[in-house]
Order: structure tokens, then sequence, then C-alpha cells
């Protein structure tokens, strides 16, 4: 006979593991990835496409392009990218030596750039990205101007959307001799990135370190600065007022090696009101496509890369799914997610360094396990996979170019969506906060 | 070669020491009018001797490479900042985050250095012949931090291997910051660095502080040292 049980809607069954595991261990969780929480995002949203009022390009036939040029507001060498699709900034110590090359070899082969992260850059990098961009972080790990020279691009990392207003954090299990050679950190300690740059406190104080950073490069590399989607208005209005050539916009949903999971899960805001909140700051100071916007954070298929640029994007970056198209999270060496009390899908065990794929570990023989050149192709049949997607969007919604997609080509399927994106809901002319025009 | 900012474009002047022509015997440089400009003589990398008459803004000296320069004035925040090697030698008193994050060379700074000197350094010697304000040395990763005067509140917070020797008082200690003994190696370690820049002090006359290490690895019994 079937239980008659309630649960308790304050105090789910998973909830009340959490408090007996928090009672038991006093310490709170730390995980990678992004939130697993549901928030409302660009599948809220759906294109209307070609109709009596627009015509349609045809799919196979007429050309759509797809290149995007950052940076070109300062910089004497802008970036010219093939797909306005990039790979997000992830260090070498969050992932392996082999995924890092995986990485530079999928994005090179497609024309896009590829990104480093908290720990500096590594040969495999810099050889195997045709774009590199260069992050320069609060903990200045393996900063040198030498590398600066080699880049391609600086991003100033402000914030990133797993956790704006946290740094950077690698524990001690992936501090291998190499790594913390590169970190200037003895090896084994759990490492705990500053959330504020050394050397500079507010956007004036990092527009004089924009301008240094200019000096130290002759003018010629595109400055990005990233933030975390917190206040995304103001916080891109400032990075302009700042001297940006680009910013970067991560949203809640934009993963990290590790941080606590009440980070990950209750600090920033969704892409999708983050980006409508950009796109209107720069308009507002007519630099709109002067100063490039990249958005990340959720990033999945070609119809999140359309809509983003659609709402405004000149570009979108992508991190966990790049991720996942080097297999992390995939059905294979099931006993060693199983070693982590977790299973494909599920697993958000970054932080472990005990990655069962082999993308986010030191260890060697894990490592083994992630083939750079392998890893490599799949990301690149993934990218060309959303360009086509993107493409396919574009056409049919009469753009010949991905970047003339525009807000007028959405509707939202539902209030909050429509209220974030500023989009009218399906089937009405309705966009909450907007008075109706009598 | 004399340069003068009233004269010529800062980005001029730096791509030019930035790029010295290796058959070119002038090694010696002279800047006037620095009129506090920022970045001045960042990116350096070559060992060429170059010395500003007069004040600087931030980042004087920013990343330097293997070059010796001369301020002959007061220093805004960050002058060299992530230094990598050569010699920086600043006349007056210098802002915050003076030598942050600096990989290596020597930063000597005749007057006092405001807060957060030496944050996050990474193996550069730096020696304040005065005082230094709160947070110094904060999360200092390798190098030494030698002060001659006070240090303010809060030093060496949260630590990691740099090392600090303070002459006169300090006001408290951070984080994982404590004293440790001063012994013979320690005191030829300084007597080297001394003997290095032509200074003449005793190294006996200095105390020692370093991490206890304890926040290496976070332990929740530790949680209250936060």
């Amino acid at each position: 006979m079937k239980k008659n049980l309630k649960e308790f809607k304050t105090f789910p069954q998973s909830t009340i593991n959490e408090i007996q595991r928090a009672a038991r261990e006093g310490i709170y969780q730390i995980r990678g990835l992004g939130a697993k929480r549901k928030v409302p995002d660009f599948d809220d949203l759906v294109f209307l496409g070609a109709s009596m009022s627009r015509y349609p390009l045809e799919g196979y036939r007429e050309k759509c392009n797809t290149s995007v040029i950052l940076g070109d507001r300062f910089a004497k060498k802008p970036l010219k990218l093939d797909i306005p699709i990039t790979i997000a900034g992830m260090s070498f110590g969050a992932l392996g030596a082999n995924a890092k090359e995986a990485l530079g070899r999928g994005a090179s082969a497609m024309g896009t750039s590829t990104t480093t992260g908290d720990g500096g850059m590594t040969k495999e990098e810099r050889g195997s990205s045709k774009y590199l961009v260069y992050q320069l972080l609060p903990s200045r790990y393996g900063m040198n101007p030498d590398d600066l020279r080699k880049a391609d691009a600086i991003e100033v990392v402000v914030g990133q959307g797993a956790k704006p207003g946290g740094g950077g954090m690698l524990l001690g299990q992936k501090i291998n001799k190499r790594v913390a050679g590169m970190r200037t950190l003895p090896e084994g300690i759990d490492q705990r990135s500053a959330c504020r740059h050394p050397d500079w406190t507010g956007p004036d104080d990092l527009e004089i370190k924009i301008q240094e950073l200019r000096e130290i490069t002759n003018w010629e590399k595109p400055i990005y600065i990233k933030v975390g989607a917190a206040r995304s208005y103001y916080d891109t209005a400032l990075a302009v007022k700042a001297g940006a050539d680009v910013v970067v916009l991560d949203g809640m949903q934009g993963g990290t090696a590790a941080t606590q999971d009440v980070f990950i899960e209750h600090v920033g805001i969704p892409t999708l009101g983050a980006l409508r909140e950009a796109v209107d700051a720069l308009k507002e100071l007519n630099m709109h496509r002067k100063v490039q916007l990249i958005v990340s954070g959720g990033i999945r298929s070609g119809a999140d890369v359309a809509k983003a640029l659609a709402m405004g994007a000149d570009a979108v970056s992508i991190g966990s799914a790049a991720m996942m198209a080097l297999n992390c999270n995939a059905d294979l060496f099931r006993k060693d997610y199983e070693k982590l009390g977790t299973e494909p899908g599920y697993c958000h065990h970054c932080h472990t360094g005990k990655c069962p794929v082999g993308v986010a570990t030191q260890d060697p023989k894990l490592e083994k396990r992630l083939d750079p050149v392998e890893g490599g192709r799949r990301l690149k049949n993934y990218l060309t996979t959303l360009t086509l997607e993107l493409q396919t969007l574009a056409r049919a919604n009469g753009k010949s170019d991905v970047r003339n997609l525009e807000p007028e080509d959405l509707v939202a399927l539902t209030v909050e969506a429509a209220a974030m994106a500023r989009v009218p809901l399906a089937g009405t002319n309705w966009i909450p906060g907007i008075k109706e025009k009598s | 070669m004399n340069f003068d900012l009233t004269k010529k474009k800062l980005t001029e002047v730096n791509q030019y020491l930035q790029n010295i022509d290796r058959k070119s015997n002038v090694r010696k440089f002279k800047i006037d009018n620095p009129s506090g400009h920022h970045a001045i003589c960042a990116g350096l990398k070559d060992d060429i001797d170059v010395t500003i008459n007069g004040h600087t803004g931030y980042y004087c000296a920013g990343m330097n490479q293997r070059a010796n320069i001369t301020i002959n004035g007061n220093v805004g925040t960050g002058v060299a900042e992530n230094m990598m090697s050569g010699n920086v030698f600043v006349k007056g008193n210098a802002s915050q985050s003076a030598g942050a994050t600096g990989h290596g060379g020597n930063l000597v700074i005749e007057g006092d250095a405001s807060s957060r000197c030496g944050i996050s350094m990474k193996g550069i010697n730096i020696i304040v012949k005065g005082s230094v304000g709160h947070m110094s040395a904060f999360m200092a990763q390798k190098g030494n931090l030698i002060v001659f005067g006070d240090a303010d509140e809060d030093l060496g917070d949260s630590i990691y291997e740099a090392k600090i020797f303070v002459k006169g008082k300090v006001k408290s200690l951070g984080a994982d910051c404590i004293e440790k003994k001063m012994d013979d190696k320690n005191i030829n370690e300084l007597k080297k660095i001394f003997k290095e820049l032509n200074i003449s002090e005793n190294p006996k006359n200095f105390k020692r502080y370093g991490s206890a290490r304890k926040l290496y690895n976070f332990k929740i019994d530790n949680a209250g040292a936060y």
C-alpha cells in the first residue's frame, strides 16, 4: 500500500540533508561549475522568424556573416574573430594542461579566442591558441610583462558571474609542483586568491591602471574588463568610463573551479537581466557597438548565442559548455564518479582535482583520459554546431549578419523573462515595466 | 640623454626607453618635469639608468625588468608594481601599494610608504627607510619587506612565505603573522641585501615576522582567525 507521506515544503529532504551535513562537518560546501537553481534564461525567449513583414534568407545559399571585431575603440591591433563565440577564462591549475591545450586547439580551428585564468599563461596554451586573451586578476599569479606582450588581448578581471565579490579558490589537492611554481606558493596549500586588486580600488584608479597596461604594450592590445553580473548598468558604464575596449559580462549561471555553494546560488543576477542592463548603459552612453560587449554565463546552444546577440551583445563566451564538449560529465568512468559520490550529469567536483574525465585535474593518470588533439576536435565540432545554429536562426529572421539580430526579433514566454529582457510577452505587445502608448 | 615631459609625450618617452638600441652607448637618461604623470618608465626591459627629477603619479616603474630607476621626488600608488628585476630608488615618500606583487629586484624608499606596501609580493626586496602603513605585506608570498621605522596595523595579514623585518614598533600583526626568531641565516640574508644596495645598517637591530602557516589549509578550528 502506498504511504501517504507529505514532504515539508520549507524543509524538503535535500534541505534536511544539508542541515545535517553542516551539523556534522561545521563548514560550508565548496564545489565547482555554476548555479543549479532554475532562473529565467534564454529558453524563456523565442524568435518570431520571418513572415509577411520580414523576408527570410535562403538557409543553405545566402551568406550570413559571423565575424566580429573586438577592441577597436583604442587598441592598435583589435581582434578579428571568425565567429562571435569565445572561450572563457579558465586557469591552468583548475584545468589540466591537456584541457587548456584542447581549448586552444578547438578555438584556433574556428578562428576564435581562448583565455588564460588565475595562474598565468602556459606554453601549451600560448602555443595552441591563435588568439589568446591574458587575464589580469587580483592575485596576479604568474603575471609578467613578457606574457603581457605575447597576449592578443588583456582582460582585467573585476569579478565573475559565479561569485561577484569573491576571489579565486584552488584547493590544496590541485596545487602540485608546477601549479605552485607558477603561482609562487607552497605546494599543497588551499589557495584562496584576493577578491580585490592590489593596486587599484575603483574606476578612477582602474582608468590609470589601464593606461599603464597600454603603455607597457604600446597601445596595441585590446583591453577587456570582466565583471560578474550584479549592478550591470552601472558596472558597464563605469567600465566604459575606465577606458575598456570590451566589456565582458558574466551572469550567475557562469561556472567556477571552486567556491562556496552559497556564493554560487545566492549572489549575482541571471545573464538575461544583466545583459539587458549592460546594453542599456552602452546605448545611453552612445557606445553600443563602439565598446563591444561579450556576455557569458549559461550559453549552451546556437539559440542562446543568437538570443544574446539579438539582445545587443557583440559576442558570447563559453566556459562550462566548452568543458562539457571535452567530456565534462560524460557517461564514462562511472566508478570514478561513484567514488566522488556523484553520477554523470550531476558532477560538480572540479574542486577535488579528481575529475573522472581528465579535464579539471592535475593528476597525471586522470589527465591522460583527455587527448588534447581529440579534445580540440570535439570543441571544434561543438563550435561549428553552435555557429550553424546561429546562422540558421539569423537567416530565418532575414539577417545577413548575425549581429543584425535585434530585440524586435524576440518575444518572451514568461512574464519574468519579458520584464528582464524587455521584449513583449508572446502574443501581446506588453512589456512589464513599460507603459503602453495610448 | 634628457627628456622633458612638458615637451615630449609620455608614450614616446616610454617607447624610446622600452626599445633601446643595443648598439648605442647611451645607457643613462634623465626625465625632467614628470609633473605627477602616471606610468612613467612602465615596462622598461633593458639594463639602463633613468633618473626622474620630480614627483610621479601612479605605477611609476611598473613591471620593470633590469632597469635602474631613481626618482628624485615622491611617488604615487603602485610604484614598481609587479617588478621582475632591476632597482628602483625613491628619494621621497611612496603612496599605497608600493612594490605590489613584485617578483624580483629591489625597491628602496628613502621616506615612508603608505598602506599595503608589498601587498602580494612574490620575490621582490622592498626596503623602506621610514615607516609603512597598515596592511603592509598583506598576502605576501615571497621576498623581503625591510622596514627601518614602524609598521602600522595588521602587518603581514594572511602572509605566505615572504619575510618581514622591522626595526621600529609594530602596531599589530595580521592574521597568521607571528614574530619569528632572527637567526644567523636571516642576519646574513639582510647583510647581503644591505651590501648589494650600499646600505649601512646593522641587521641585528631588526625583528623578523612571518607566517605561522596555520591558515594554509582550511581548518574549521581556525575560522575565528579571520
